[in-house]
C-alpha cells in the first residue's frame, strides 16, 4: 500500500525524523493561507498524488504547471494550488492520462547545502532489511543504480537492533558528511530504521534527504510503501489508504478476495494461482492475443466469489473474449464451473467463453459445464486454450 | 531415493484443526502419507480425521515421532508457529501460510539456517514425492513416479509442468514448490544441489517468475555444479513494471528482475529454457535427449 508524501512525513514527525513545516490544502484559498502561517519568504507548492517525477510533471489542463513549483508570496502560492488541485498530473509514473490532483502541500523552505539520497528496502538476496544512501539525490536513483552502481553505498542491518552508529559512521564517510552532522545523521538514520521496521514498510524512500547549510538532516520528500500482509497490525496506517488514487476494478476485486491488476488487452483472464495467470497472459501475447487483466482468483474462492471475478472482467469496456484457466489444487474446478453457471445467468457472457479446466474435481466440473446451456469453447491443454481464445477474435 | 521425504516420512500438521489444515490433512492421507497427528494450541486432546491433536509441537514430536510438519496456520500467527516447529528440531518444515508479513520472515529464516533445519516456503503448494509422500495442498493424481525433479515459484504452474511431464510419460521424483513471497526458506540453489546428488533424479525442472534475482543466481550455480540435463521458465514475461502480480515476489522494479533477463542467463549457463508455459514438458524432453 502506497500513502502521500504528506503522510509520509506525519509518520516521519512521529517517529522524530526531522522534516519541515507544511500545510495540506484543498483550495487556492487554503493555500494562500499556509503559505501566511508559515511566515517565511519563500515556500514550495507540491501535487500530492501516488507517483513520482512530480518536478518534471506538466499538467493535462495547463502544460505550462509543474507538479512542484516553488512560490514568494500568498498569491503566488494560491495561484499555483488553483492551476494544479482538480487537475490532471502527468509524470514519467502516471501514464499519458496523468492523476488527479486532489491536494497539494504547501512547504516552508530552507538553505539547502548538499541533495543526498537515502532508501530502505529488503535485500532479498541477504534477506535482511538494507539502507542505501547516495549522493546523487534529487535524481532519478534507479539511472544511477544502473549506470554507476559504485555511487550507492549500502548497509544491511538487523531488525531485532536495527542499524549501528559504526555502520551510520560508514555511510556518512562515504557521503562527506563530516562534523557535527555526523551525530544528526546517526540520529536520523536510526530513527528511520526504526520507522520502517516498526510500520512495516517495504520502501522507504527520501530523495531529496538535505543537509542544511546549519548542518541538519532533513527529509524533503517521502515515498513509503507498505507491506499489504502486516496491515492487519497497523490500524492507523491502513486509514491512511487513499482509494481514489486505486483503480476502482483493482479496490473491488480487492474487496472480494481477489488479485486483479488492470492491463490494456482485449482477452480477459480467470485463472488461480499467481504463477499460472502470469502464465496465462504470456501465452494469449505468445499467440498473437492481448490480455485485458491479469486475475487470480486464489485457492480458497467460493462461487459468489469467482462470479464476482467474471463481474469485474466483464465491466471492462475493452474486453472481447474470456479465457478461464484453472488448475485445481486447492481450488475445486466444481467450484468455477458452478461459477461459470451463474454468472451466465447473472452477469451474461455476450463475448465468447473459452474454458481450460484441470485438477482438483475436474470430472465433476466438466460434468457440471456439460449439463448446462451455457455456450462455451472447452479447451484440452494451454497452448489449445490460448489458439482457441485467440482464434474468437480472428 | 528422492528428496527431502519419502513414504517413511512422518508428518504433523499445525493448524490441522482449522477447515483448510483439516481438509488437506485428509488429502494427504488419502494419497498414502504418513501422517502421524496434529498441533493446535489449546485444542490439545482432540482427535481430527483419526489423529491425535497436541498442544505444543515437542509434545506432538516426542509422541509421534514426527519427522516433518505441514503449517496452515493463520498469517498473524504462522511466523511464531514455524518457530516452534524450528525449536523443536523438525528437520523438514513446510509452510503453506499466505501472507505472512516479510519482516516476520527475516527473523524465521535466520533462526531456520542457525538450526539447520529445511523451511520450504512458505506461500508454497508443499513438496511431493511422486506415489509415496504428499506434504501440501496439490492435486495428487497428476504425479506419476518417474525421473523428473520439479521445483518451483509458483503453485500451479507447478501443477502444469507435473502434468506436462506426466503426460510425456517422463514422470517425476520429487517436486518442491518454494513459494512465491520475497522471502523464502529454501532457494533453488539448495534444491538443484538435492537433486543433483539424489540418484533417482536424472533431469531438472525449474519454474521461476519475475521479480528478484533468484533464477539468475541459480543458472550460475547450474553451470559450475549440475550435470543433469535442466530446462526451466520464467512466467511474467509481459507483466508491467511495477505492478504487483499476486506474488508479493513478483514485482519487477527499477529493471531489475526481468523475465528477459533472467531467460538470458539461463540460456547462457546452457539451461533449456521453454518460450511457452504450454511446452515446459517438451522443453524437458529435448533437454533429455540432448543430453
Amino acid at each position: 500500500m502506497k500513502i502521500h508524501e504528506y503522510q509520509g512525513k506525519q509518520l516521519f514527525s512521529r517517529f522524530g525524523v526531522n522534516v519541515l513545516e507544511n500545510r495540506v490544502a484543498r483550495t487556492g484559498d487554503e493555500a494562500a493561507k499556509a503559505y501566511e502561517e508559515l511566515g517565511g519568504s519563500i515556500a514550495v507548492v507540491k501535487a500530492q498524488i501516488h507517483a513520482g517525477g512530480r518536478g518534471k510533471g506538466t499538467f493535462i489542463e495547463n502544460a505550462d504547471q509543474r507538479g512542484v513549483q516553488l512560490v514568494k508570496s500568498a498569491e503566488e502560492a494560491r495561484a499555483a494550488a488553483v492551476h494544479m488541485i482538480g487537475n490532471h498530473l502527468v509524470t514519467i509514473q502516471t501514464g499519458p492520462e496523468g492523476k488527479q490532483v486532489n491536494q497539494v502541500i504547501v512547504e516552508a523552505g530552507c538553505d539547502i547545502d548538499r541533495e543526498l539520497y537515502l532508501g530502505i528496502v529488503l535485500d532479498r538476496e541477504c534477506k535482511l532489511p538494507v539502507l542505501m544512501c547516495s549522493q546523487e539525490g534529487g535524481v532519478e536513483i534507479e539511472k544511477v543504480a544502473h549506470e554507476t552502481p559504485e555511487k550507492i553505498f549500502k548497509e544491511r542491518f538487523d531488525p531485532a537492533q536495527g542499524i549501528e552508529s559504526y555502520q551510520v559512521r560508514t555511510l556518512c564517510k562515504q557521503l562527506g558528511i563530516t562534523g557535527k552532522s555526523v551525530f544528526a545523521a546517526d540520529k536520523f538514520f536510526k530513527k528511520l530504521c526504526r520507522m520502517y521496521l516498526d510500520t512495516d514498510c517495504s520502501l522507504l524512500e527520501i530523495n531529496p534527504l538535505v543537509v542544511t547549510k546549519d548542518g541538519q538532516l532533513v527529509a524533503l520528500d517521502s515515498k513509503i510503501n507498505f507491506d499489504s500482509n502486516a496491515l492487519y497490525r497497523h490500524k492507523d496506517i491502513l486509514e491512511m489508504r487513499d482509494l481514489s488514487e486505486e483503480e476502482e476494478s483493482e479496490v473491488r476485486a480487492a474487496d472480494a478476495g481477489l488479485s486483479y491488476v488492470k492491463l490494456e488487452g482485449n482477452i480477459g483472464c480467470l485463472v488461480n494461482g499467481a504463477g499460472l495467470a502470469m502464465s496465462t497472459m504470456d501465452i494469449i501475447k505468445l499467440h498473437g492475443g492481448q490480455p485485458a487483466n491479469f486475475l487470480d482468483v486464489g485457492g480458497g474462492a467460493n462461487t459468489e466469489q469467482v462470479t464476482e471475478a467474471f463481474r469485474i472482467i466483464l465491466s471492462d469496456k475493452n474486453v472481447k473474449a474470456v479465457l478461464v484457466n484453472i488448475f485445481g489444487g486447492i481450488m475445486k474446478c466444481s467450484t468455477i464451473a458452478e461459477a461459470v453457471v451463474a454468472a451466465a445467468k447473472t452477469v451474461g457472457f455476450e463475448v465468447p467463453l473459452v474454458v481450460r479446466l484441470e485438477g482438483t474435481e475436474v470430472e465433476e466440473g466438466r460434468r457440471i459445464l456439460e449439463d448446462s446451456d451455457v455456450s462455451l469453447i472447452t479447451a484440452t491443454d494451454l497452448t489449445d486454450a490460448a489458439e482457441k481464445v485467440v482464434a474468437t477474435l480472428a | 531415493m528422492s528428496i527431502l521425504i519419502n513414504r517413511d516420512t512422518k508428518v504433523i500438521c499445525q493448524g490441522i484443526t482449522g477447515s483448510v489444515g483439516e481438509f488437506h490433512t485428509k488429502g494427504c492421507l488419502e494419497y498414502g502419507t504418513k501422517m502421524v497427528g496434529g498441533v493446535t494450541p489449546g485444542k490439545g486432546g482432540q482427535t481430527v480425521q483419526g489423529l491425535p491433536v497436541f498442544d505444543t509441537v515437542n509434545e506432538a514430536v516426542a509422541q509421534t515421532g514426527a519427522d516433518a510438519t505441514m503449517i496452515f496456520v493463520p498469517p498473524p500467527f504462522a511466523a511464531d508457529a514455524i518457530l516452534e516447529s524450528i525449536a523443536a528440531r523438525i528437520p523438514v518444515i513446510i509452510a503453506v501460510t499466505e501472507g505472512i508479513p516479510v519482516l516476520d520472515m527475516v527473523r524465521v529464516y535466520r533462526a531456520a539456517k542457525e538450526a539447520g533445519v529445511v523451511l520450504v516456503g512458505p506461500n508454497c503448494p508443499g513438496v511431493i514425492t511422486a506415489e509415496e509422500c504428499k506434504i501440501g495442498i496439490m492435486p495428487g493424481y497428476i504425479h506419476q513416479k518417474g525421473k523428473v525433479g520439479i521445483m518451483s515459484r509458483s503453485g500451479t504452474l507447478t501443477y502444469e509442468a507435473v502434468w506436462q511431464t506426466s503426460s510425456l510419460g517422463l514422470g517425476q521424483t520429487t517436486c518442491v514448490g518454494l513459494g512465491g513471497d520475497p522471502i523464502v526458506g529454501t532457494s533453488f540453489i539448495d534444491v538443484l544441489q538435492m537433486f543433483q546428488d539424489d540418484d533417482e533424479t536424472e533431469a531438472i525442472m525449474m519454474i521461476g517468475e519475475i521479480g528478484g534475482t533468484a533464477e539468475e543466481e541459480a543458472a550460475a550455480y547450474v553451470k559450475e555444479n549440475i550435470t543433469k540435463p535442466v530446462a526451466a521458465f520464467i512466467a511474467g514475461k509481459t507483466a508491467p513494471p511495477g505492478k504487483r502480480m499476486g506474488h508479493a515476489g513478483a514485482i519487477i522494479s527499477g529493471g531489475k528482475g526481468t523475465a528477459a533477463e533472467k531467460m538470458t542467463a539461463l540460456e547462457a549457463a546452457g539451461i533449456e529454457v521453454a518460450q511457452s508455459p504450454g511446452d515446459l514438458g517438451t522443453a524437458m524432453k529435448r533437454a533429455i535427449d540432448a543430453a
